[in-house]
């Protein structure tokens, strides 16, 4: 089997110290290879955005180790975890996050520009290729608060993609929109997810959502209680 | 819409720093030159004269009485010229043989300050030429020109003549050649001035000066080039600076008062700017938190909002240089005297826009300091979630 895109191994996360110290996370073991296309599932609480949080290097755990692509994370130092972040990890939010002041393209290109530190013609030509990809070839050059609750998402997932990261996390991604935009994206997630074999992590409430994942990991109290594969529906 | 806001804020405290710098730096060079149009930068006379007991001190009760001090020539004077007109702060000098005198005309009899001068040099250290009414700088044997209060008292004008008369008794008759106006009353009353030999015939200072007048290229270093003369000649040098001591401190306080004002301006700038960004950095957490998600360091949002604060200095430096020069080019239209011409003259020096715009720029950055770490330290996962 070749290496993993995300392993975790008995990683623990508490908060506070002391008296008031409460362990959200009791020692998780996690592995998704490349091309996955996995759900993320658990009542509220139970310690998904921690988890979450945790392998997008926004966070650091409390014992255990972690490695995005067989690199081990603990001993980066907050710099490097950043650049790590940046070139490794997409990220989508079930809010779309885009710099209302910059067009559809521009916000597709900030995570290149932030990765190089000045603008060139080749970034702009990768976020117009990455918006014709996610279908928005006429909107390139809309503000971002310009666009529909669907197609914002749609540019947040080009921006996602736009490092060509080996890992995309994304939490609740249609979880504000209604049930066609929520559709149509979730489509879009699948056919990058098959065309450019990139891993998936979707962290969601809907089972209707997961049900279309091909595995399920269900998180309860901390803890993985299940973790199975799926035959999507349809 | 905020940075437009802060921008013309910051305007306006350029604006008034730069006007303020500029009224008050032309203000000044112009009471210096005013005060500076009858007086020489630096004046040398001859040492004072003093008893020497030929007592022994040593045992002896003595009580020295002050010698008065009689006009006297500076010793080797035309040595003493060669020399001081090579040194490279001097602009130009002029030996001077005066002293005081009686002018007489008809029953009018006026005390006068009797000055013998070379035309051509001393029109280097004083523009006399320029401040002719009537008549010429023209001051041959027999020759003067005099003052136009003195002319006033006198009931004399260019052509008449005058008596002049010094208490040891010699006296000359003089044509009048032409009237000057130096700006001074009390110089306009009392100075007459005449060829350099008809003032060493007429005061007894055959072949002699009573003192040189020298002109500097730089006015503030006056004081320090007297006591060096001093030092070198045992010559009393008096700069203007000694003579108008009182006015040189007039100046002084006047500069730092406007100095303790451009800072507390600056100061107001600084901490508006800075609120502006501080209300930015939570206003737009949720980018920066994105941002951060992205892949940006926390030195990268640091540089984002310095960057920020030194645009906005920038910008309104920009704009308070334009302001400032609208406000100057109003001044020179109101602040004119009853004939229409200026009161007096505002230059605004290239220099001193550069100057505003980069310390703007830096009071900016200064003041997008604390901010900019707030925006750096902001934890992306709280920010986003927020």
């Amino acid at each position: 089997m070749a290496d993993p895109v995300l392993q975790l191994s008995a990683i623990r996360k508490s908060y506070g110290s002391g008296e008031t110290e409460s362990e959200i996370l009791h020692g998780i073991n996690l592995r998704l290879e490349k091309g996955e296309f996995a759900a993320l599932i658990g009542p509220s609480g139970s310690g998904k955005s921690t988890l979450l949080n945790l392998i997008g290097l926004l966070d650091r755990p409390s014992s255990g180790q972690l490695f995005i692509d067989t690199q081990e994370t603990g001993l980066l130092d907050d710099t490097h975890l950043t650049r790590l972040r940046g070139q490794r990890i997409g990220f989508v939010f079930q809010h779309h996050h885009l710099i209302p002041a910059f067009t559809a393209q521009e916000n597709v290109a900030m995570p290149l520009l932030v990765a190089r530190g000045h603008p060139d013609a080749a970034m702009f030509l990768k976020a117009g290729e990455l918006l014709d990809q996610v279908g928005l070839a006429d909107r390139k050059q809309y503000l971002a608060n310009r666009l529909s609750g669907g197609q914002q998402q749609r540019v947040a997932i080009a921006r996602a993609l736009a490092m060509d990261p080996s890992l995309v996390l994304a939490d609740e991604p249609t979880g504000n929109l209604d049930t066609h935009a929520a559709d149509e994206v979730f489509k879009l997630l699948r056919t990058v997810n098959r065309q450019l074999q990139t891993t998936f992590l979707i962290v969601t409430h809907d089972p209707r959502l997961a049900k279309r994942c091909d595995r399920i990991i269900e998180l309860v109290d901390g803890q993985i209680v299940a973790d199975a594969p799926n035959t999507p529906d349809a | 819409m905020q940075s437009l806001l802060i921008i013309v804020g910051v305007g306006v405290g350029v604006a008034v720093i730069v006007f303020m710098s500029a009224l008050l730096s032309g203000l000044q060079s112009n009471l210096i030159k005013r005060t500076l149009s009858s007086q020489a930068h630096i004046a040398l006379l001859p040492p004072e004269e003093v008893a020497r007991p030929q007592v022994a001190a040593e045992n002896t009760a003595l009580r020295l009485q002050k010698q008065a001090q009689r006009l006297r020539s500076i010793d080797q004077w035309q040595q003493l010229r060669d020399r001081l007109q090579n040194w490279p702060e001097i602009a130009a000098l002029s030996p001077v043989a005066s002293g005081p005198a009686f002018a007489v005309r008809g029953d009018a009899n006026k005390a006068i300050s009797l000055v013998g001068i070379e035309p051509e040099r001393y029109n280097r250290v004083i523009s006399l030429a320029d401040r002719l009414t009537t008549g010429e700088l023209r001051v041959g044997s027999g020759e003067a020109v005099i003052g136009i209060e003195l002319a006033k008292d006198l009931g004399a004008d260019v052509g008449d003549k005058l008596r002049i008369a010094t208490a040891d008794g010699s006296d000359e008759t003089l044509t009048i050649t032409g009237l000057f106006d130096l700006g001074n009353k009390a110089v306009n009353a009392r100075n007459i001035y005449v060829g350099l030999r008809t003032a060493q015939t007429l005061l007894g200072l055959v072949g002699g000066v009573s003192n040189i007048d020298l002109a500097l290229h730089d006015l503030d270093q006056a004081e320090a080039l007297a006591q060096r003369i001093t030092g070198e000649t045992g010559l009393i040098a008096d700069s203007w600076m000694r003579t108008n001591a009182q006015f040189v401190t007039a100046l002084t306080s006047q500069r730092v008062s406007s100095n303790v004002i451009r800072f507390f301006v600056g100061l107001s700038v600084a901490f508006g700017i800075a609120s502006v960004l501080v209300v930015s950095v939570i206003q737009r957490s949720k980018e920066i938190g994105i941002l951060r998600a992205m892949g940006a360091t926390q030195g990268q949002m640091l540089r984002i909002f310095l960057l920020q604060g030194g645009i906005v200095g920038f910008l309104g430096s920009l704009l308070g240089s334009a302001l400032a020069w609208f406000f100057l080019a109003l001044w020179r239209l109101m602040a004119v005297n009853p004939d229409g011409t200026p009161l007096f003259v505002i230059g605004v020096e290239p220099s001193l826009v550069f100057i505003a715009a980069g310390g703007a720029s830096l009071v900016g950055i200064l003041a997008a300091l604390l901010p900019a770490r707030r925006a750096a330290a902001l934890d992306p996962v709280v920010a986003i979630r927020g």
